[in-house]
């Protein structure tokens, strides 16, 4: 399944591009693209791992920009 | 300016102004450095606790650390003002750039200004203002003249003329009337309407093309990915230089603050936010900008193969063409008394009750008054109309038709180039009435315009007979046209066109988007014609146009090759500066001041520039803007 998410407080756009090289890298991920002009993370990967995949992506988000939060829209 | 944003311009200007008081206090050693210190800490410590932060987290090419070092190797080597001024500079540029970011995507969203905020509803006979989200299927609202349409609905009451132009882009009003489809983000410009909605507010077309603008930010161009590639490697590879001048020169010639010092330059440019930064702000200006004129571009890269566009590919019927016949001549029979005219006339009278689209074409064409009185009139689907006109028994209708009441017809050579609708009074053949479908009247416009842009081949794709294709298309001057085809044979010529073309070019298909789903998505770039309304062209095609101009692929192409080039000027531009200061500082022909002011100021420069992509420039003829409030 595909959802898409909002990144709170996403402010620098290398980060956001680091966040998406890193989070490719999750078990699991299908796709993911990270959007820095409209800060929107839309992710894919089977329904079963979703969640799983989703707290791992919070976390890389987390330790890149420690503000950003990842909030469904 | 948010909040956050506000006070952190206060702190950069209260930093500035206790730097400046700092440099003119007479004070000397360590009172001097704890002067500095005070606007140091004041626009610095943030900075600090992200550095902090960010090493914990084993990010050592962080920008926040690398600022650190170097303004704590300035102050080591004494240059207390030049710590600051970096420190300040620093942050002075994270704001500008957090300034323009929030700047460009608010007014993505107010630029097209079609996001209704809310609806007058009617409800047990009252009107209720309420937001779009509230309003049911089923209900009705009302729109006041001046007023933007909240909802895609059906008119109920009221006739008016509305401006399409936030959907497409351009002025041309449109007549409504009960009956007829009113879609979200239209403005009603005369009367007042009643409109039963038809569409839930999250599926109407405002909140589509919003979504497929927002949404076309996750494309992401090729000269982005190169980009962010370069980023992950640029930091690295200036901090090791960084640390080469730092280390070698001095074991070889000694004067080691002074290679420190220049090695600290290196950090202050290490940051390559700048370019990181300007690539995706101009392709989301540039989106933004195309959707403003009703060109809707699905993503960066779209834009990319649309400015590399070599060969363009068009369906014929509704896209170069209207789509709608018309009658192109009457012919009577030979020896029939009617003329052409009483011919057509005859024709129309028999027809006029008939919902096929001919018949409408026919009605059209025919002079007023039409001969009465009509009666008797039997339609057989896909055959034709019978009736009894002014007392005469009137067939009119095709080849089958005719077969069916055995009035023999005229061996016509070939194949006819053009639809025929036959007509027989009290079982005599009269003669025929020809149709034609016609070229749009930008069509030929829009040939002259891409060859302008570089276009080398223009072919024309349709299921028409060649007589028929070659007819119309001829006035266009295009490379070639292949008719007679069914779309699986569409996507196989579209697969041999593409195999012709040099490495880079780019195939585009420009359709209506109905029934060449396939072909659109074989092409490098599809284009869907005359989207508005059109769910399913929408979801299948790369780019829509939301009126059917076919003008707009040359438009289309031409704002992508602008954006492109901003992309190239703000890269060029930025690497060029940072290689500059980078190889004056090795020489030592530059100072911390000049590094941190050019890095900075290209960041500014090229935000401004990006910036431009959004404003598209205004075409000569185009009042769109005029009538988008």
């Amino acid at each position: 399944m595909t959802q898409t998410f909002q990144l709170q407080e996403l402010d620098c756009p290398n980060c956001a591009a680091k966040m998406e090289s890193e989070i490719r890298k999750i078990k699991g991920v299908e796709s993911a693209a990270v959007s820095f002009m409209t800060g929107r993370l839309t992710l894919a990967a089977p329904e079963d791992q979703f969640a799983d995949v989703l707290k791992k992506a919070q976390k890389i988000c987390k330790k890149i920009e420690p503000d950003c939060k990842i909030v469904t829209r | 300016m948010s909040a956050k944003l506000k006070l952190t311009l206060v702190r950069i200007c209260a930093a500035a102004a206790l730097l400046i008081t700092a440099a003119l206090l007479p004070t000397g050693g360590v009172l001097r450095l704890l002067c500095f210190l005070v606007p140091y800490a004041l626009v610095g410590w943030d900075v600090y606790a992200k550095a902090a932060r960010n090493l914990c987290h084993g990010q050592i090419f962080d920008e926040n650390f690398l600022m650190v070092i170097a303004t704590v190797g300035a102050l080591a080597l004494g240059e207390y003002p030049e710590a600051v001024f970096v420190m300040l500079f620093y942050q002075l540029g994270e704001w500008f750039q957090k300034l323009a970011v929030g700047k460009s995507r608010r007014s993505i969203a107010e630029l097209m200004a079609i996001r209704p905020d809310s609806a007058a509803v009617l409800r047990q006979g009252e009107t209720v203002i309420v937001s779009p989200e509230e309003v049911a299927v089923g209900e009705t609202i009302v729109v006041q003249p001046g007023e933007k349409i909240p909802l895609d609905g059906v008119v109920a009451e009221g006739a008016s003329t509305l401006s399409t132009a936030a959907l497409t882009g351009e002025a041309k009003p449109v007549e409504v009337g009960p009956g007829d489809e009113a879609l979200s983000g239209c403005v009603n410009l005369s009367g007042l309407l009643k409109i039963t909605v038809s569409r839930p507010f999250g599926e109407s077309t405002v909140v589509k093309i919003l979504e497929l603008v927002e949404n076309a930010a996750a494309g992401k161009a090729k000269t982005e990915q190169f980009i962010t590639r370069f980023a992950r490697v640029y930091t690295p590879v200036v901090v090791g230089g960084a640390l080469l001048v730092a280390l070698l020169p001095p074991l070889f010639a000694g004067h080691f603050t002074r290679w420190l010092h220049r090695a600290l330059i290196f950090l202050v440019v290490s940051c390559p936010c700048a370019l990181v930064l300007s690539v995706p702000l101009t392709f989301f200006g540039g989106i933004g900008g195309a959707s403003k004129r009703g060109i809707l571009v699905k993503g960066a890269h779209y834009m990319e193969a649309l400015a590399r566009a070599k060969t363009a590919v068009f369906d014929k019927t509704g896209t170069l063409t209207e789509g709608r016949f018309t009658v192109q001549s009457a012919a009577p029979a030979p020896g029939c008394p009617l003329s052409e005219q009483q011919l057509l006339a005859l024709a129309a009278a028999a027809e006029q009750f008939s919902t096929h689209p001919l018949a409408a074409s026919l009605c059209a064409a025919a002079p007023a008054p039409l001969p009465g009185p009509v009666e008797n009139v039997q339609e057989t689907a896909g055959e034709g109309v019978c009736a009894t006109v002014a007392g005469r028994p009137v067939a009119v209708g095709g080849r089958r038709l005719m077969e069916r009441l055995h009035i023999p017809l005229p061996q016509t050579e070939g194949e006819p180039a053009a639809t025929e609708v036959h007509l027989a009074v009290e079982g005599r053949y009269c003669g025929s009435v020809r149709f034609a479908d016609r070229l749009k009247a930008e069509s030929p416009a829009a040939v002259l315009q891409l060859r302008a842009l570089g276009v080398e081949k223009i072919v024309v794709l349709t299921g028409d007979r060649p007589e028929a294709a070659e007819a119309v298309c001829a006035p266009l001057g295009v490379d070639e046209v292949y008719a007679g085809l069914l779309p699986g044979d569409k996507v196989a010529r579209v697969n041999a066109l593409k195999q012709h073309g040099k490495k880079g070019d780019t195939l585009l298909f420009a359709g209506d988007g109905m029934n060449d789903a396939p072909v659109l998505a074989r092409a490098d770039v599809g284009i869907a014609m005359g989207a508005m309304g059109s769910d399913a062209a929408i979801e299948a095609a790369d780019v829509v146009l939301m009126d059917d101009n076919p003008e707009k692929v040359a438009e289309a192409i031409a704002l992508s090759r602008r954006t492109l080039a901003i992309v190239r000027q703000n890269i060029g531009f930025s690497l060029a500066v940072k290689g500059l200061v980078l190889a004056l500082s090795v020489f030592g022909l530059t100072g911390m001041w000049q590094a941190v002011f050019a890095d900075v100021g290209v960041m500014v420069l090229a935000v401004l520039n990006a910036s431009r992509a959004l404003a598209a420039p205004r075409r000569e003829k185009g009042q769109a803007e005029t009538l988008s409030t």
